[in-house]
């Protein structure tokens, strides 16, 4: 394994992405390459053997997993405000709840989402696998980089992905008898319990939330939306994906390292 | 003879050397650890959930109280991953006071963590010397921001205004006199920069006192080496980053790897440990300040020499200045846009790690197009450390726990988020 860092990091990544084409063929679903970062989406069958040829391939060695995360699509590109048509009375007042906004995210909900470093070659790879709602689960990658533990178990605790083969798959971060996954987009931000101490009872209690939800800042959409990324099917996806014209106007930050 | 059983110790939340709020179940064989069990997130605060909520800018103030110990790191990760997905650099004059931040911080994170690991382990004063530079840095902070800790300094677009061209003075009051006041207002007389020079003159000074503290102290060592080893395999496999992967002997920084901001520009070394115990993890962090110090000076020459705008002068992004919102209508709408909306960030998403004091801190970014982060990520390094709490403590005796803990370099601001 040589290190490469005379090589300038653009020509690194092209040829990183060609490598992967190469290697892993039709079982990448996609991949992108904007802002300098290389991300690939594979399948939930193909993520725990990938992921070993990832680290084990000599070519890829990413020896390290820097991150792993969820992502929930819920209410991908919907706003709370609607901004693009003005009618004779102005804006609309009301900001409308999101959850009553027609959703535009078509493919699976939740998207796993791994960071991986390869200190020998001095690149970064994002690994994307999505996964539906009724079945929240995926291999556990922790036998290939041991540093996983507690990022599955926090991605488990916030989002309720099962990572099977874990062994010691608890909550992490919430309260010692938490019900339900907070960091889901459908859990309220001001969340469903309260905790005081009652003194009549001598313990701590949990009660309904009795405060209010508020919004100061409604969402607001503004800018063009590439309206390709909510496509359901991975062949249009992939399809999309190789139309250069596309493409361009979102690399605009590549330069921007 | 009566049989003998592994028994559970509780340590924490409440522990002085928990460095916040860690609890540790440790199952003991007499005096040695055979398993620790971290419970963490009594700190948790959804910081992530929180910045869905809000436009981008509101969440900066968030940042500064998740390692709140060395504030405008975390602020820097999270500026650049929001300049990298809308595309926008700041002027040179900004990047280089972030640096020179960034590494300012730098030290008070290692100043602080050697302070709290001395005190930890048994040496008293060396706490009170890393104070007594705090101090110094922390009226930077406080000159430059306003506040002490918790700068909120650094925007998308460049750092919220210049340094500022004097210092403020201390005032007699009835615990000191003028003699008093005259003494410690003898380095303030000139602007920030100046300040921060002189700090800089006397600070590898100030280092070799912490070294001669501790690097040949013998209860140090008795302490520190061998304690804690974990070999560079094992460190990759952990997800170890910064100075508790530098001290396992990888030379790895990202400053210099996968530079950012105007870090090419800069002279500087990256020290590397050989052994990979808490003595080297020590030496690493030691060195380090010296070289974050060599690094501020060369940000302070380049900012006397050019002075310049230190935001951009986009106002999509930026404010106007006050000035311009008073006199232009265009101006007034930009500021009332931006203070009661935000900007609207494209679609897409990013990754951004900058060298934190700790080590990797990153930020992915998923935006589709709203005023609001559609999702973020912290990626704290002491997180991963902390998750090796079990491997890194397995075998080694009942005080050793308190090294190691101290070694990770533990805040629970970043841990728990």
């Amino acid at each position: 394994m040589a290190k490469d860092s005379v090589k300038s990091r653009h020509q690194s990544l092209s040829e990183l992405i060609s490598q992967l084409g190469k290697v892993f063929g039709d079982q990448l679903i996609a991949t992108h390459g904007e802002f300098s970062e290389v991300t690939i989406e594979v399948g939930k069958d193909d993520l725990f053997t990938i992921c070993q040829q990832l680290r084990d391939n000599d070519y890829f060695a990413f020896e390290q997993l820097i991150d792993l995360t969820v992502v929930d699509y819920l209410h991908f590109g919907q706003d709370e405000w609607a901004t693009d048509e003005a009618s004779g009375s102005g804006f609309s007042r009301g900001r409308r709840d999101i959850s009553q906004t027609k959703p535009k995210w078509k493919r699976e909900r939740f998207a796993v989402v791994y960071h991986l470093l390869s200190i020998a070659y001095n690149r970064r790879l994002r690994v994307k696998c999505f996964i539906d709602e009724n079945r929240p689960q995926l291999p556990s990658v922790i036998n290939i980089w041991n540093g996983v533990d507690w990022f599955e178990r926090e991605a488990f605790d916030l989002f309720g992905i099962l990572f099977v083969g874990h062994p010691d798959l608890r909550r992490l971060l919430t309260d010692y008898g938490f019900v339900g996954h907070p960091f889901r987009k459908d859990f309220p931000l001001i969340g469903n319990v309260e905790m005081r101490f009652d003194a009549k009872q001598n313990r701590c209690v949990y009660e309904p939330v009795s405060i209010q939800p508020r919004v100061l800042v409604p969402k607001v959409i503004r800018a063009e939306q590439d309206e390709t990324v909510y496509v359901a099917d991975p062949a249009t996806l992939k399809q999309a994906q190789q139309d250069p014209a596309k493409n361009t106007q979102r690399d605009k930050g590549a330069d921007n390292g | 003879m009566a049989e003998i059983r592994n028994y559970t110790v509780n340590f924490g939340p409440q522990h002085p050397a928990a460095h916040g709020v860690l609890r540790l179940i440790l199952e003991m064989d007499g005096e040695t650890v055979v398993r620790a069990d971290p419970h963490i997130g009594l700190l948790h605060r959804a910081t992530e959930k929180l910045a869905e909520s809000k436009p981008f800018n509101q969440s900066i103030g968030y940042m500064d109280r998740l390692d709140y110990v060395s504030m405008m790191c975390n602020e820097h990760a999270y500026v650049l991953a929001i300049e990298k997905l809308m595309g926008i650099k700041p002027p040179k004059r900004a990047q280089y006071i972030r640096v020179m931040f960034a590494e300012i911080t730098r030290i008070l994170n290692h100043l602080m963590w050697l302070g709290a690991h001395g005190l930890d382990i048994g040496a008293m004063t060396v706490f009170l010397y890393a104070f007594r530079e705090r101090e110094s840095l922390m009226d930077a902070y406080e000159a430059v921001s306003g506040a002490r800790m918790h700068a909120t300094y650094f925007r998308p677009g460049g750092v919220y205004r210049d340094l500022p061209d004097s210092m403020p003075q201390y005032k007699v009051s009835r615990f000191s006199n003028q003699k008093k006041v005259d003494e410690l207002n003898a380095n303030r007389q000139g602007s920030l920069l100046d300040f921060l020079w002189n700090f800089s003159e006397a600070f590898p000074e100030r280092v070799d006192e912490y070294e001669t503290l501790l690097t040949d102290n013998r209860i140090w060592k008795q302490r520190t080496v061998g304690v804690g080893v974990v070999s560079p395999d094992r460190a990759l496999q952990l997800g170890f980053s910064g100075p508790m992967l530098r001290g396992s002997g990888i030379e790895w920084d990202l400053r210099k790897k996968q530079p950012y901001e105007v870090y090419p520009e800069l002279d500087f070394d990256i020290p590397v440990g050989l052994k990979g115990d808490c003595y080297d993890r020590y030496l690493v962090r030691i060195e380090e300040m010296r070289q974050s110090n060599r690094i501020i000076r060369q940000c302070i020459e380049w900012l006397r020499d050019n002075p310049g705008s230190v935001m951009l002068d986009n106002h999509k992004v930026t404010p106007p200045s006050r000035e311009a919102m008073k006199n232009d209508m265009e101006a007034l709408i930009h500021h009332f846009k931006l203070f009661t909306e935000g900007y609207c960030v494209p679609q897409g998403e990013v990754y951004q790690a900058v060298e934190h004091p700790k080590g990797e801190f990153g930020i992915y970014l998923v935006s589709d197009g709203a005023n609001k982060p559609y999702r973020l990520k912290i990626r704290a390094p002491g997180f991963a450390h902390l998750s090796a709490m079990n491997e890194m403590v397995k075998g080694h005796m009942l005080a050793d726990v308190v090294a190691i803990i101290g070694t990770q370099d533990i805040v629970f601001g970043e841990i728990d988020r």
